[in-house]
């Protein structure tokens, strides 16, 4: 078995973490052709591409076993919500991307939320969350929505009293936090040690990138170098998860002022949103902190020609202009970033 | 109140008196300085005491900021060449990150 072909659940259960998984070196990468595109150039761009090996947990939060299958019953229990109706997984649903097909999410009594539900896929590698950045860590983020009164509307005073009350939690919760009580802290820290496992299979895009040249068509490798130079969509959506994690103004039609009421009104931050990653964003459709794209065509021409010049618009944002085929290709693209992902289980949670 | 200022140049050394990480008086404190460059603080982790100041220098090309959540510090743009001063008061860990660039942090750890 190709050591990159081990599956992220087995890399856990096996307790592999980045230490023990030396990155794979440039020189691995094999030479790729695109007709037209200098070699050396391309190179280059693949290079940026090429995935980590492990998950990344942090000192304060490290990985084990019994914190991530609390995580789970707990990301799929109804209960954490004040209606008892409302899971995390309502709206991160495994089945759309992680996301729930809406354009904006449904909370409490379903009320219709502002803002487009953003995938929980790889976060391991996130540094700031939600839409405008507020919260500075997934263990933090994690109990962001459940206390929110527009989203699950649940105290979590009550929460604490409500799982210890529960004899399976009380020793799922010893077992993940030994000699700790049940406390916000310990909620969250299990969330966010499940969340950290939520990440996407390789897809055929990265076994292209590690050196299959039939993993992805001729048109979708035509789309990696648009992506990569005249659409410019690298600028933001950089690296292997397409994400700086950083905020910008992308010319979209909205009131919102996003990342801006975070950071002192800051005129740079009006209308500026966290560049979301790509990975398997066939299935997350639709599209933008607003859901107001249906499909990636839509997106494109958005980004082609469609975005508003105001002051605060991103530098990165220049019109750019693409033939049909051109456009096909980018979508082709686009497509192969779609891992198949192992069956998430819904798991049997404690009475 | 927010601990944080736009300083021309020396403004840092004003909070300065004598004495280090290990100074017995109260009013002992020791300025550091951490760089902006290439995106990238000029240190990941680092320990100071009770007392102590950094001074965030901006030598990159790029506008960037200071925010320190559990501080409540937001400092606002930080255009190159621009230096802010924060002053740690309480013990504990704190991460400081560009607002702009959120891949740029260190830790702080104030004991
Ligand atoms: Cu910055």
């Amino acid at each position: 078995m190709n050591l990159l072909d081990i599956s992220w659940r087995s890399l856990i259960a096996g307790g592999v973490f980045a230490a023990a998984m030396p990155a794979m070196a440039a020189e691995q990468i094999a030479t790729r052709t695109v007709a037209g595109v200098d070699p050396a150039e391309l190179q280059k761009m693949i290079e940026l591409n090429v995935r980590p090996n492990a998950i990344p947990f942090p000192e304060e939060n490290p990985y084990s076993v019994e914190k991530a299958e609390l995580g789970k019953m707990l990301f799929f229990d109804p209960r954490l919500s004040g209606s008892n109706l409302l899971s995390c997984a309502s709206c991160h649903n495994p089945s759309f991307g992680w996301e729930d097909g809406q354009p904006t999410g449904a909370g409490h009594g379903m009320n219709r939320l502002g803002r487009h539900t953003p995938t929980v896929l790889n976060l391991a590698w996130g540094e700031i969350f939600m839409w405008d950045g507020r919260m500075d860590s997934l263990e933090e983020q994690a109990l962001g929505p459940i206390q929110a009164d527009v989203e699950m509307a649940q105290p979590l005073d009550e929460l604490i009293a409500e799982l210890q009350a529960i004899e399976g939690y009380r020793e799922l919760f010893a077992a993940a936090f030994p000699d700790q009580e049940i406390s916000e802290e310990t909620i969250g820290q299990a969330i966010a040690t499940y969340e950290r496992t939520i990440v996407s299979n390789r897809a055929p895009f990265d076994h292209w990138v590690d050196g299959d040249e039939s993993a992805i068509s001729e048109s979708a490798k035509r789309g990696f170098v648009i992506y990569n130079t005249k659409a410019n969509c690298v600028a933001c959506h950089s690296g292997w998860n397409m994400t700086d994690d950083s905020f910008h103004d992308i010319g979209l039609d909205t009131d919102d002022v996003g990342r801006a009421a975070e950071m002192n009104d800051m005129p740079e931050f009006k209308h500026a949103f966290k560049t979301p990653g790509l990975r398997n964003i066939v299935e997350r459709a639709p599209y933008m902190h607003n859901g107001s794209l249906a499909t990636l065509g839509e997106v494109i021409d958005h980004y082609a020609t469609g975005f508003a010049e105001r002051p605060s618009l991103s530098d990165d944002i220049k019109p750019f202009e693409l033939s049909a085929a051109e456009k096909d290709d980018l979508i082709a693209f686009l497509e192969s970033l779609s891992s198949e992902d192992d069956p998430v289980e819904i798991p049997v949670l404690p009475n | 109140m927010k601990y944080f200022g736009f300083k021309a140049s020396t403004g840092a050394a004003a909070l300065v008196a004598v004495g280090g990480l290990g100074a017995i008086s109260a009013f002992a404190s020791t300025s550091h300085v951490v760089s902006q460059a290439e995106k990238a603080f000029s240190t990941k982790k680092m320990e100071v005491a009770v007392g102590d100041s950094i001074t965030f220098v901006n030598d990159d090309k790029v506008k960037h900021n200071i925010v320190i959540k559990k501080m409540d510090v937001s400092s606002g743009i930080q255009k190159p060449g621009e230096k802010i001063d924060v002053l740690f008061d309480k013990n504990g860990k704190f991460k400081v990150r560009c607002g702009i660039h959120p891949k740029m942090k260190v830790t702080v750890v104030v004991k």
